[in-house]
């Protein structure tokens, strides 16, 4: 087309400035009808095939601005609209309200809306049973897990402790209540992490919470407590800076990052507690869902988006920064492990007391 | 003079025109999203962050800081002409800024608010400057009781005087603090005072307690005193600003007063907000004029912007070497830069000087853009008061309810605005004042999960808000600030007893 109409612009004639802007108009005119007559004959297929978005997408976020899920989530749309995985926008919104219950009961509420989905931090776990809320993950559907957040013990670096084992001995030595453990948040993941290690060890610590993790971190330098959980990413920089120390990692493996990060020591370096003898395991899902009702089409859309996601360098580099745990699960997989956690949670939390009654 | 060569490196960095281009279009939205109530500057940086994923780092968070920038310049916007903080640390703006709009003074009111904006945020570049390396570290000896006391501090420079009543202070203040313990008590983990309800789970916004309280309040307010605004008679025209510059220097001790303030709020960090409130607090107390603060005293517009810039500019440092996030928008700030794979903490100015000091010049730079951006446009914004009434105030009304529905994306919080909108007009037709009830409400919960984390930490023992000299001193200063009146009026007894006793002094 543009081969016919290219002699017609090179010609000089005195319509020269309205033949040259015509031109272009016709050529895209030209290619819209083509693109609309392919799309006439794709679509019926495609809607057999698989179902998509047709209008905007809201991705819930159950905590505030930029906390960690806020932060992968923003990530994420930053991904899908940069690599146009997706053909209708997707929209961040945050619903923290009672520790995430806002924006889990707005996602149980919108039945058959394939147009809302969210992602989970543990308050998925934590919130119904210690605020009473009503809503658990089964009032949901569960499409994939993303990733799951590795957490650290970490003293500063100046204390004498260099494992876990003389970590507990000292706390023990110090006496009940004298070791302060800070975290993020209360009856949350950082919590339940130090009940855990008390249950454990036969410890008691002082659990003290404070409103993100980079705040943590800052403490824990400042020597204002004792030790943390922190994340990895909330925690690093402080770690090649030289000011905090990890003591273990609370995934059932070792992390397999091997490249250095600090003090020629890598992620890899890190022992697991578990190994160190400090025998408690957790790590945090980083998963999403949508409401109940969706048909599976709807489910397998999102799926498929999640795994092209993950493919993107963009993802991979994000992984690699926060020594996150690279797991993917969907389906039945992803089901049982969503019970295995959510006893798990029960349990811990039982025992430590955090139940609401 | 290393940060000097630094600096003029992080000039070159900007020096690309697509990275000026960046600049003011952030600095164009920024003020926007200022003007628009509820849109604060965090939900935009948050809305405008994964766009700026295919730009580079440096290009991103320039783009990204002028946004903040223009919000704290914006802010001042709407408290000046409609008595309608467009952001939480303009609520101080309002005090005298909106009194000098209703006497026709509006053009000077947002020129000084500009003026002192830039001032305030230019000492604290400068700080940011010179003595990163040597302040850097100052935060991590804030625990608990530390901000517990800054908070203390913030409450007492503004309390413990004032022309109301005290038991209608009180009475407010107490109010304030009953609606900040709605929703998650964050110590325990629990709801409290929800009554089983949803919608309740938020707790309630300081924003749309203060577009209600402030900006409706204030409409319902005209409507009964004859539908017209009372500054529409203003004069408008480009001299303003020149004239307003030749006044501006006599208040170089509250524009100094006020940047140390923020400043120093800044970097603990303490947050804009509160700073705001304790400089108008301060200048209130120390100023000769205080008689004169609430009715439109140029003087009480000085203190809070120059503090709250000041502030905000300074709350970037503790977020750059520590990873502590000052404000909301510094916590998504914070968020985009671990997005792009830059790891704030103390290696970030060295391992990543061109990201560092590209955006310590860009600050510089961006708050020059800044300042020419709004003042240009103040007899614009100016003359807004001559439309009729009977236009403008539907429109601030759709205004205000999209602000408040932006917060949270909840159709309950336009209802809770209207509320608040009647509950600001019955405290002013019965003289309660609204500002305890702000800072309360603004405070109340920071101050509260403080005071428990340090009762965690101490076992229970007071002692604690005196266990080192840092704590001690902010603790004694703020319990002097508290009962300031009472002392300062023994003080002139002694004083007027050592004259001889003849002299009557008017207690104020």
């Amino acid at each position: 087309m543009k081969d016919v109409q290219r002699p017609r612009c090179a010609r000089k004639t005195p319509f020269d400035s309205f033949a040259f802007k015509n031109t272009p108009r016709r050529t895209l005119a030209g290619g819209t009808a083509l693109a609309g007559a392919l799309g006439l004959l794709l679509v019926p297929a495609a809607a057999q095939a698989a179902w998509e978005p047709t209008k905007s997408v809201e991705f819930v976020v159950p905590a505030g601005t930029g906390g960690g899920a806020d932060q992968m989530a923003r990530m994420i749309q930053g991904i899908i609209q940069k690599n146009n995985l997706m053909g209708q926008p997707i929209v961040v919104i945050n619903k923290s309200g009672g520790a995430g219950a806002e924006g889990f009961l707005d996602v149980k509420s919108s039945n058959r809306n394939p147009h809302k989905i969210i992602i989970t931090l543990s308050n998925l776990f934590t919130t119904p049973l210690a605020t009473g809320v009503p809503f658990s993950w089964k009032d949901m559907t569960p499409v994939a897990m993303l990733a799951l957040d590795n957490f650290v013990l970490w003293v500063n670096s100046e204390a004498a402790q260099k494992s876990p084992k003389e970590f507990v001995e000292a706390a023990k030595e110090g006496g009940a209540n004298r070791f302060k453990m800070g975290g993020t948040g209360s009856k949350q993941e950082d919590q339940i992490i130090t009940a855990a290690i008390e249950q454990t060890a036969g410890v008691t610590f002082t659990y003290v919470p404070y409103k993100g993790g980079g705040d943590v971190a800052a403490q824990l330098v400042g020597n204002h407590i004792n030790a943390s959980v922190n994340n990895p990413i909330e925690a690093v920089s402080q770690w090649r800076a030289g000011a905090l120390r990890p003591l273990c990692v609370f995934d059932n493996e070792r992390i397999p990052l091997k490249e250095p990060v600090a003090d020629g020591k890598s992620w890899n370096t890190i022992p697991t507690c578990k190994e160190s003898g400090l025998d408690v395991e957790y790590t945090m899902l980083r998963g999403i869902f949508m409401g109940p009702g969706v048909t599976p089409d709807q489910v397998a859309y999102y799926v498929d988006l999640f795994k092209k996601v993950r493919e993107t360098e963009e993802w991979k580099d994000f992984m690699a920064k926060g020594a996150f745990n690279v797991s993917f699960k969907t389906g039945d997989d992803f089901k049982s492990w969503l019970t295995a956690a959510e006893t798990q949670h029960k349990t811990l939390m039982d025992k430590a007391g955090f139940t609401k009654q | 003079m290393e940060a000097l060569g630094s600096l003029i490196q992080g000039f070159g960095v900007l020096a690309d025109p697509m990275n000026i281009a960046y600049m003011f279009i952030g600095i164009t939205l920024g003020v926007l999203i200022g003007v628009l109530p509820g849109l604060g500057g965090a939900n935009g940086v948050a809305i405008l962050l994964p766009l700026t994923f295919s730009m580079s780092p440096t290009s991103a968070i320039i783009m990204l800081s002028c946004i903040y920038w223009g919000a704290l310049f914006g802010g001042a916007i709407t408290s000046v002409l409609f008595n309608i903080p467009g952001e939480p640390w303009s609520v101080a703006t309002t005090f005298d800024g909106h009194p000098m709009a209703q006497k026709g003074h509006a053009g000077e009111a947002l020129t000084a608010a500009f003026t002192s904006s830039f001032f305030g945020a230019f000492v604290a570049v400068l700080l940011i400057t010179f003595l990163a390396p040597v302040i850097a570290g100052f935060a991590l000896r804030f625990g608990p009781a530390e901000f517990f006391a800054v908070q203390l501090l913030t409450f007492c420079s503004f309390v413990g005087m004032g022309s109301e009543s005290p038991f209608k202070v009180l009475c407010a203040m107490m109010l304030g603090f009953a609606l900040a313990a709605v929703g998650l008590d964050s110590v325990t983990g629990e709801l409290r005072m929800t009554f089983g309800s949803v919608e309740l789970l938020r707790g309630f916004d300081f924003l749309i307690a203060v577009i209600g309280l402030f900006g409706i309040g204030e409409i319902l307010l005209t409507m009964e005193e004859g539908l017209a605004f009372k500054g529409k008679a203003a004069k408008i025209n480009a001299k303003v600003v020149w004239e307003t510059w030749k006044s501006l220097p006599r208040y170089w001790v509250t524009a100094i007063r006020g940047s140390i303030v923020g400043c120093w709020m800044g970097i603990t960090p303490g947050g804009a907000t509160p700073a705001s409130f304790m400089s108008y607090g301060l200048a209130k107390r120390f100023s000769r004029n205080r008689q004169n603060f609430g009715n439109g005293e140029m003087e009480g517009v000085v203190a809070p912007e120059t503090a709250a810039h000041a502030a905000g500019t300074s709350a970037l440092l503790p977020m750059l070497t520590l990873g502590i996030p000052g404000s909301p928008t510094a916590a998504v700030l914070l968020g985009g830069l671990l997005i792009w794979g830059l790891q704030p903490g103390p290696l970030l100015f060295i391992e990543q000087k061109e990201f560092v000091w590209g955006l310590i010049a860009s600050m510089y730079l961006g708050n020059i853009a800044g300042l020419i951006v709004v003042l240009t446009t103040v007899p614009v914004f100016a003359s807004i008061l001559r439309i009729p009434f009977s236009i403008i105030a539907p429109v601030i009304v759709v205004i205000c309810a999209v602000g408040a529905y932006t917060v949270h994306n909840a159709f309950l919080d336009i209802v809770m605005m209207l509320v608040f909108g009647v509950v600001g007009y019955v405290f002013k037709k019965l003289s309660y004042p609204l500002a305890p009830l702000v800072l309360a409400l603004v405070l109340g919960d920071m101050a509260e999960s403080s005071f428990r984390q340090a009762m965690l930490v101490s076992q229970g023992d007071l002692a604690i808000f005196w266990s080192n000299p840092l704590v001690g001193s902010i603790v004694t200063l703020a319990l002097v600030m508290l009962f300031w009146p009472v002392i300062s009026a023994l003080l002139r007894k002694r004083q007027s007893r050592q004259d001889g006793g003849t002299q009557v002094i008017p207690v104020k």
